[in-house]
């Protein structure tokens, strides 16, 4: 490690792993309640599961985007955080914060959580993924802008390069864009219209910023290539991101009330939204092949390619895949959408995550890379989780167009939960999958305690 | 990419390509916000909409159904319920839920303990809901 401050994102990391199993421990529930209804009914309702899954999950990657620019910074800037002190308050504050949050759920009724947050002063709660209390949104916004404001000092003191450039504007559009989830009008179509201003800037806009930064930076590390050449990648990659991902946002304006011309300008440039991510796997794969270097963390570099190929298959191809009006008539708010969240945030964002933290926690465990033994396992829960990511992906997407037939193209229309009966076998599959995807993840943890002899840091 | 292509090129088409596209997007919503209240139908939202939109969040329903597709994908479309069942029955569904579930492999709802008041109101947002010009989603009645 370079830097001492540079230490600081272990913490961020570690909390990001073990959020990182809850979330996948309620995706279980949810999946077995999808076929067994009664299961801790009613203990833990699926709307409550649903809300402990997406919120772990995207805190959980703001603990890892958090801890990667700390660890990042410092070696791009080639200079000391600008207090390392705030950065673990912050970590505190935030880690306290969402367990508070996730206990709330958990043990009061959601109508009485919101009573108890002030939530009728200033209502804010009950939409899909901004489900928090008002105490915890203000808490992030407090959070995010310490964090930026440790972050932007930090650079403004040292080496300005493109790498951080891009980051830190990922991160600070993250933040500003969060604060269209305090506006919610009582007219539905304006909440929806804004609402999206903060879910689709951030997952197809801005969080590709900081996507493409993290692993440009790794890039650099494990490949050696000239930083000239991968931040002209990264620019050409992120131009492509918000010159068909902007106006792209037009493909949630379909059908919920907003003008029809939207169905063009959603069509065209979200049928564009691909190509970023297929220069994302052109540019890991070109880059590691033209390495000048054998770095010795095979590991990180199999997470580096694998981010640039499952964002495209997950957030390319099967966003593709309905994003065209006249398909997403037929197929919005189906399992087909719910197959393409999950293979996207799979292979953009964990992984991604995934690719920083195997680099980084070796350097600081002072290593370069881990042991042999220590790799291959690492490897192995890198092939299950990413094999049962596709397979759950296939198996959705196989319960979605049957929905899809069934349900809304059929002559005899069934209803909504006449079709789902008929959809059960791929229900139990996909949690067939999710075990196995658990197999992967127990064994990911486990390959941090794995010895042998490792070969030191430079 | 050739040594001719720069990354100071590509900086400059990053930031005149964001910027003209958010711009095109902040014109795009200017004029979606004109053309909206034709749309929506704003001038119908009661204070029973209003009200009835604030108890169907603080019980999080979109934890488990969907509402003009977007939420949970776990229980039926709920934006054209008023057309598929009516008011009075989505009442007693909601009013009927048993406190403890039934049982089996059926997907279960809580008992949410709503007052008259929050049925008529939630009902009477399902119905603005419903009245939305939404281009003729969903393809059918079943949602």
């Amino acid at each position: 490690m370079q830097y001492q401050s540079q230490a600081v994102a272990k913490p961020y990391f570690i909390a990001a792993i073990g959020l990182f199993v809850g979330q996948i421990l309620f995706g279980l529930i949810m999946g077995l309640q999808y076929v067994m209804g009664d299961f801790l009914f009613p203990a833990i309702p699926f709307n409550v599961a649903r809300m402990v899954h997406t919120n772990l999950l995207i805190v959980w990657l703001l603990f890892g985007f958090m801890g990667a620019a700390y660890y990042i910074i410092p070696e791009e800037t080639e200079s000391e955080l600008f207090s390392p002190k705030l950065a673990l308050l912050m970590f505190w504050i935030f880690l306290v914060a969402g367990a508070l949050t996730v206990v709330g759920y958990l043990l009061v009724p959601y109508a009485a959580l919101a009573k108890m947050t002030f939530n009728d002063l200033w209502p804010t709660m009950g939409r899909e993924f901004l489900e928090q209390p008002l105490p915890t949104k203000l808490g992030i916004v407090v959070v995010a802008l310490a964090f930026l404001f440790n972050i932007t000092m930090t650079i403004l003191k040292g080496r300005k390069t493109s790498i951080s450039l891009v980051l830190l504007m990922g991160l600070w559009g993250l933040a500003v864009f969060f604060l269209f989830s305090f506006y919610n009008p009582s007219n539905l179509v304006l909440d929806k219209y804004f609402w999206w201003w903060t879910v689709h800037l951030w997952v197809e806009g801005v969080w590709e910023l900081i996507l493409g930064a993290l692993l440009a930076f790794v890039l650099i590390k494990v490949t050696g290539v000239d930083r000239e050449i991968i931040e002209k990648w990264l620019y050409m990659i992120i131009a492509m991101t918000l010159i068909t991902g902007i106006v792209g946002m037009g493909h949630h304006y379909f059908w919920i009330g907003t003008p029809e011309y939207w169905q063009w300008f959603g069509s065209v440039f979200s049928a564009l939204e691909p190509i970023p991510f297929f220069m994302m796997t052109v540019f890991a794969f070109n880059m590691v092949n033209r390495r000048r270097r054998e770095h010795p963390n095979k590991a990180a570099t199999l997470w580096a390619l694998g981010t640039g190929v499952m964002s495209f298959l997950g957030a390319g191809v099967w966003g593709f895949l309905h994003t065209l009006a006249p398909v997403n008539f037929y197929t919005h708010g189906t399992q087909i959408t719910a197959a393409h969240g999950h293979m996207a945030f799979y292979g953009a964002y964990v992984m991604v995550v995934l690719t920083i933290i195997s680099y980084a926690m070796p350097v600081m465990r002072g290593r370069a890379a881990n042991s042999n033994k220590s790799q291959v396992l690492e490897m192995w829960s890198f092939w299950l989780m990413t094999v049962s990511i596709v397979f759950i992906t296939l198996f959705l997407t196989a319960a979605g167009i049957l929905q899809v037939w069934l349900q809304r193209v059929s002559t005899t229309p069934l209803g909504f939960m006449a079709a789902q009966d008929q959809i059960t076998l791929f229900y139990w599959m996909r949690e067939f999958t999710g075990l196995v995807f658990l197999t992967g993840l127990v064994l990911y943890i486990i390959s941090f305690f794995v010895g042998g002899e490792s070969k030191e840091a430079a | 990419m050739s040594q001719a292509f720069t990354k100071s090129m590509a900086r400059n088409i990053f930031f005149g390509g964001s910027t003209f596209f958010f711009l095109l997007l902040v014109a795009l919503t200017f004029d979606t916000m004109q053309v909206l209240p034709k749309r929506d139908h704003r001038e119908n939202i009661t204070p029973a909409v209003a009200h009835g939109k604030m108890v169907w969040e603080k019980n999080n329903c979109i934890g488990c159904h969907t509402l003009l597709g977007e939420g949970a994908y776990y229980a039926p479309e709920l934006g054209n319920v008023y057309k598929r069942r009516g008011g009075e029955f989505v009442k007693a569904w909601i009013q009927s839920r048993p406190a403890e579930g039934t049982p089996g492999a059926r997907r279960q709802m809580p008992q949410f303990n709503l007052t008259p008041e929050e049925l008529d109101d939630m009902v009477a947002f399902l119905k603005w809901t419903g009245e939305i010009n939404t281009s003729n989603w969903p393809p059918n009645i079943e949602g």
